[in-house]
């Protein structure tokens, strides 16, 4: 890992002042993508600002219709959350598959949305559900918000505060994972909102998408055979040594059927 | 740059004046010379630096030392009691033949310690499950499996008597 | 009296210090003034280096020194050498290209060593190290070692980057008998490449010191004698007393690290001419690059039969990847340790085996875990399943009725095996993995739109090369004994030494049990020590599941002369003829009397010799002893495994593994399970998940544990396991060797069951649920 200069500031104030003076820098959640390649020297920013001590970050609410999870919660407490549990139990449940255990016990929310990997888990929920994303300056709707590999809606300093997730009727989330890495090789979020669906995809492409074809089909029909059909088209789709994109074309539509069995039980 | 970092490590305070580059598992080892705690990758798969971090098992490679800053951290020097008996996990590596090599093994402990707070008897897919984060190369994780089940009833019986472990 | 300790599982006495992080790895050796190194590694699998400059890199903060290929040919450090020559079909000796310790001129690999940096923290070496200058032509690149011939050579003295062609049996008598059989089953395939992946990285940590003039070398081996032996010898040219090679606790070896490496001579060397100790630990990127590899063989196998099923003859050609340079071993690899296996367990009368080893642009290949007979056992039990399938026969039905059933046996393909009994192995495996349910299994399995198979191997291995002179005869550079040493203390405890090294096989309890059950001792009065060559007399180390069969062997003899002398020394305390004399679990007794003395009080006799025939005895009680085994052991067993294949995604779950195998005497069961455990763990990830990919210009695209996947927890079974027993009948102990058998018979096991599941001929491996999907998508079309 290169030389950098650590921040550890203890207010959102304070986060961003030190965002907006250190243009090669970087804001430092759970650490659990940043570090890793930090250490590979893939990256190699001039400063990190630690988000850890910021206590605002950290909040998580929620009710019958929704629930707000602060940027600097980690996976296992969005997992073990009663109130995710209750609102939407897919969610907690897509939170509890992340990685591995000790990797939950550090990754945040607001840090896997901010780094937009094209295999992380949180983005097909975003999308699923239809999330609002909160910065310091502004609401991103989830269908703005991610542009593409590595690469979304933030802009420089920006910082994510928090996450508004709003209930669904029901919902899942179906993971094929990259025996490797562990990361999703396609993960398909599904929700019904009442004649309403929305798919998130996660792994397939350079970053997460909708599939509308199956949201249309599944608004009509909320079952397994409505999605069962679809052949996705493969084109643009990421190509690796675990999955081509014809495979992973095909992935989608096993794991959304599996994702909208799950949810009808 | 050169921070200071403090932290309580197996009960002590620990400081040391280091580089911000340096990670936690660097300075358990090089500065606080606790050579148990061990690094086999460089990606975060083999969690062979599992420690615990404030009772929640963490991979010390992939974090900074600051990220630690005012922690208590657990190695597996602290597992076992100060006159030398084992912790009952450590134990049942022992009996369950859980170990080869030994690399994988404090990385395996501590990560299953943290486990068995939470599963008092756990089933032997909840335990492959568990360990996702952490590599062995010599056992094929049937003897680790054994333990982790044998170690988190133990665990369970001891906290159920009364008994401090 | 104790209770016997052979067959005991006996808790292991290693086990306290890895369970409370007291182990010592190299790593964890940290020397006074220590210095760190890193290694500038080549990004280019072939280029010619048109210039290095070093200066910034020199400058850079805490830099001590930087070292490249010239500055260590200006000191006359010779390149690696290879530990066996491999004499050609046309009787000339193998093509054996320089290796050097850091590139000459040229890099043959992504991943080669081009520079050193020396630094005060290994942070700043690394950070140096990026400044070191490199002006690289790039070369064209090959990887794939069917395509090797006609690719730009990679070594002057083998322009068609071929190192030997080599072949075993009589091609004319082969050929003769496949034209006649009624049935020829043919298979083309790829053994694909591992990276064994110890999870412990190698690390070397050299010191010298100027007041002996002497070096000390802590490094991650093992075989520490072979390393100072090949290092001092062949490398260095220094005196092989003034160097010590210790190899603390190692984390796993699987082969990977019996090898001498070029950091490991790197850094001996700088420690002398910086004169403080250089640490350098790999990193796992590091290790995917510079680690040996394993397997990476290209075949075409044939087997001809009968209309009733016995085979004729074999005939196999394979091209085998080398990589860029011959490690220690890799030569007898794919010839020695390969086409001897190839009669299985069969009484093919007729073999014929070619091999064209071939270098390539990429990391050389060496033995790993099983070397050459996992390859053997995936040729023979693919072929012969085939065979059965094609036939119409029950593959279980065709092992029966070409097994050997008489001992000792003399294969075409050199070996002699002593003795086996591979109906008692199969039958038990059969009832073990409950084959007769199968069918019912496999109509359940369909209900959840899995498709269930179940596959065989019956695999034999050879283990304990032996002995020394017909290894010699085959081209082996060294000895292939073993030594021990047994150290009776005044008040009767024991010190074991072993040139066995354990990392992970857990000798420090196995070995103790051996002693202490031969003296009737308990098994704490015995401490085994290994790993130091300046504790141990001499070792030829722990590879090919040797360690007990040729090392034990060699304590046993030491055992041997103790308890003779000790029956001088009782004879002359109980003033009895020697002949007299009997040695019984801890006592030396007078034959037909109640006279008898504790092995305690014989030893302290001979320390103490007060009352002692000092005229005919010297005082004492330590014997040492080198064995030589007369002929290599041969550990057997049949595995049946069972999957279950997800149609929608093809992803493949081991649905049950049985595993039967016959290693002669079994000491401590519980040792022996663990390491049939992770044999069987390593032949599934060979199977299932594990293989190297190159891309066309030589980058090694699996180069990290997130892209090569070795299995986890969630992608192994609970195992069936048992043994049955025949002694081997040319070691006093009867063991055979246990710790390569899983990985040699898994990887068979599981593609028969993949291809039952499937009904396909054949499936590459690694059968990874894209490549299964593509078989199935392939089939319905």
């Amino acid at each position: 890992m290169h030389a950098f200069e650590y921040h550890r500031p203890s207010n959102t104030k304070d986060a961003l002042a030190l965002g907006a003076q250190k243009s090669e820098g970087r804001y430092l959640a759970g650490g659990q993508s940043l570090v890793q390649a930090m250490k590979l020297r893939l990256s190699s920013p001039s400063d990190l600002i630690d988000l850890a001590a910021i206590s605002d970050l950290k909040a998580l609410s929620g009710d019958a219709g929704s629930v707000t999870i602060g940027a600097m919660v980690r996976h296992a407490d969005v997992a073990a959350s009663p109130a995710v549990q209750k609102a939407i139990p897919a969610l907690a449940q897509l939170a509890g598959i992340i990685g591995d255990r000790q990797v939950r016990h550090m990754g945040t929310i607001g840090g896997s949305l901010a780094n937009s990997d094209p295999a992380a888990d949180y983005p097909a929920a975003v999308l699923g559900l239809g999330a609002t994303i909160t910065t310091n300056k502004r609401k991103i709707e989830a269908d703005k918000f991610f542009k593409g590999l590595y690469e979304t809606a933030l802009e420089p300093g920006e910082l994510v505060t928090q996450v508004a997730f709003p209930a669904p009727k029901r919902a899942a989330y179906m993971k094929f994972k990259n025996p490797a890495s562990r990361f999703a090789l396609v993960g398909v979020f599904v929700a019904d909102f009442g004649g309403n669906v929305r798919v998130g995809v996660t792994g397939a492409g350079p970053c997460a998408f909708r599939q509308a074809e199956m949201e249309k089909a599944l608004s009509q029909k909320f079952a397994p055979e409505s999605v069962a059909g679809i052949k996705v088209k493969a084109d643009g789709l990421n190509n690796d040594l675990h999955a081509s994109p014809e495979y992973r074309a095909h992935l989608i539509t096993v794991m959304a059927k599996r994702a909208v069995e799950a949810a009808l039980k | 740059m050169s921070v200071k970092v403090s932290m309580k490590v197996n009960g002590k305070p620990a400081s040391a004046e280091v580089e911000a580059r340096t990670l936690l598992v660097t300075f358990i080892r090089e500065n606080l010379r606790l050579t148990g705690t061990h690094v086999g990758c460089d990606t975060a798969q083999c969690g062979a630096c599992t420690v615990l971090m404030n009772g929640r098992a963490i991979k010390s490679c992939s974090i900074v030392a600051m990220q630690a800053e005012g922690a208590d951290i657990m190695t597996i020097e602290g597992v076992a009691k100060p006159d030398g008996t084992l912790h009952p996990m450590q134990q049942a590596f022992k009996e369950n033949h859980g170990l080869q090599c030994g690399f994988c093994t404090p990385g395996m402990v501590m990560n299953a310690l943290d486990f068995a707070k939470s599963h008092p008897n756990p089933t032997e897919k909840e335990v492959r499950e568990s360990l996702e984060g952490n590599l062995c190369r010599c056992t094929g994780y049937h003897n680790i499996v054994k333990s982790i089940m044998a170690g988190a009833r133990e665990m369970a019986s001891k906290a159920t008597a009364g008994g401090k472990i | 009296m104790n209770a016997p300790l052979i067959g005991a599982r006996i808790q292991r006495k290693e086990d306290y210090r890895f369970l409370t992080g007291a182990g010592q790895y190299t790593d964890d050796v940290a020397l006074q003034r220590q210095s760190h190194a890193a290694f500038l590694r080549s990004p280019h699998a072939h280029a010619r280096i048109k210039g290095i400059k070093t200066d910034k890199a020199g400058s850079s903060p805490g830099v001590l020194a930087v070292y490249t290929g010239a500055d260590l040919a200006a000191a006359k450090v010779g390149g690696l050498p290879c530990g066996w020559l491999i004499t050609d079909v046309n009787g000339q000796p193998m093509k054996e290209p320089p290796y050097p310790a850091l590139a000459q001129g040229k890099v043959r690999h992504v991943g080669e060593r081009v520079a050193v940096v020396i630094a005060e923290t290994a942070a700043q070496a690394r950070d140096a190290a990026e400044l070191v200058e490199v002006d690289y032509e790039v070369l064209p690149a090959v990887t794939d070692a069917s395509k090797a011939k006609g690719a730009a050579a990679l070594h002057d003295i083998a322009p068609d980057n071929s190192c030997y062609v080599w072949a075993l049996g009589d091609k004319a008598a082969v050929d003769a008998a496949f034209s006649k059989a009624a049935h020829v089953t043919k298979l083309e395939f790829v053994n694909n490449r591992l990276v064994p992946n110890a999870i412990e990285p190698r690390s070397a940590n050299a010191s010298y010191s100027r007041a002996e003039d002497g070096y000390t070398l802590y490094v991650a081996s093992q075989n520490p004698h072979v390393e100072r032996l090949l290092m001092t010898a062949f490398v260095l040219g220094l005196p092989e007393n003034k160097v010590r090679v210790v190899a603390p606790d190692v984390g796993g070896g699987f082969g990977s690290k019996i090898y001498l490496y070029p950091e490991d001579v790197v850094v001996t060397w700088a420690s002398k001419q910086l004169n403080r100790p250089v640490k350098w630990t790999s990193d796992r990127s590091e290790a995917f690059v510079s680690d040996a590899h394993g397997r990476d063989h290209v075949t075409v196998a044939e087997l001809a039969l009968d209309k009733n099923g016995k085979f004729l003859a074999m005939r196999v050609k394979t091209t085998a990847n080398l990589g860029a340079y011959l490690s220690t071993f890799a030569s007898c690899i794919p010839t020695i340790l390969y086409a001897t296996l190839l009669a299985g367990q069969y009484t093919t009368p007729l073999i014929y085996c070619e091999v064209n080893a071939v270098f390539t642009n990429t990391t050389p290949v060496d033995a790993y875990r099983g070397a050459g007979r996992p390859e053997a056992t995936y040729v023979v039990e693919r072929l012969v399943e085939t065979a059965a399938r094609e036939l119409k026969l029950d593959p279980v039905e065709i092992r029966r009725r070409n097994f050997i059933k008489t001992f000792p046996y003399q294969t075409p393909v050199a070996l002699c095996y002593d003795t086996g009994n591979y109906e008692a192995t199969l039958s038990a495996a059969l009832d073990m993995a409950d084959v007769s349910g199968f069918e019912k299994r496999k109509q359940e399995s369909l209900k959840k739109n899995k498709l269930r198979g179940i596959g065989y191997a019956c695999y034999i291995e050879a283990c304990g090369i032996a002995p020394s002179n017909v290894a010699g005869s085959l081209g082996a550079r060294a000895g292939l004994f073993e030594a021990g040493e047994i150290r009776v203390h005044p008040t009767g405890t024991v010190t074991v030494f072993t040139g066995s090294h354990s990392h992970g096989q857990g000798h420090e309890t196995t070995f103790a049990q051996v002693v202490a059950d031969r003296l009737g001792l308990p098994v704490e009065a015995v401490e085994v020590v290994h790993g130091d060559t300046s504790k141990i007399l001499f070792g030829m180390g722990t590879y090919g599941s040797r360690s007990l069969a040729v090392g034990g062997t060699a304590i046993v003899k030491a055992l041997d002369k103790i308890v003779a002398k000790g029956k001088k020394i009782a004879a002359h305390l109980m003033e009895a003829a020697e002949a007299d004399i009997e040695y019984d679990r801890g006592l030396f007794k007078v034959a037909g009397t109640d006279k008898q003395k504790a092995f305690g009080e014989v030893a302290f006799a001979a320390y103490v010799p007060h009352n002692y025939p000092l005229d005919k005895l010297e005082p004492g009680l330590n014997e040492n002893a080198f064995y030589d085994p007369t002929n290599f052991t041969f550990p057997a067993g049949t595995y049946v495994c069972e999957v279950e294949v997800d149609r929608d995604t093809g992803a493949t779950e081991i649905a049950s593994f049985t595993a039967v195998d016959d290693f002669g005497k079994v000491i401590n069961p519980m040792i022996v399970e663990g390491q049939v455990h992770g044999g069987l763990a390593q032949g599934i990830g060979q199977a299932l998940t594990e293989g190297c990919r190159y891309d066309d210009s030589g980058q090694l695209v699996t180069g990290s544990l997130a892209d090569y996947c070795i299995p986890r927890a969630g992608d192994v079974p609970n195992f069936k396991i048992d043994t049955r027993e025949t002694p081997c009948t040319h070691n006093p102990l009867g063991v055979k060797g246990c710790g390569e058998a899983g990985a040699i018979g898994a990887p068979a096991a599981v593609m028969n069951a993949i291809t039952d599941a499937l009904g396909v001929k054949d499936l590459a491996m690694p059968a990874t649920a894209q490549t299964v999907w593509r078989t199935l998508q392939k089939k319905a079309a």
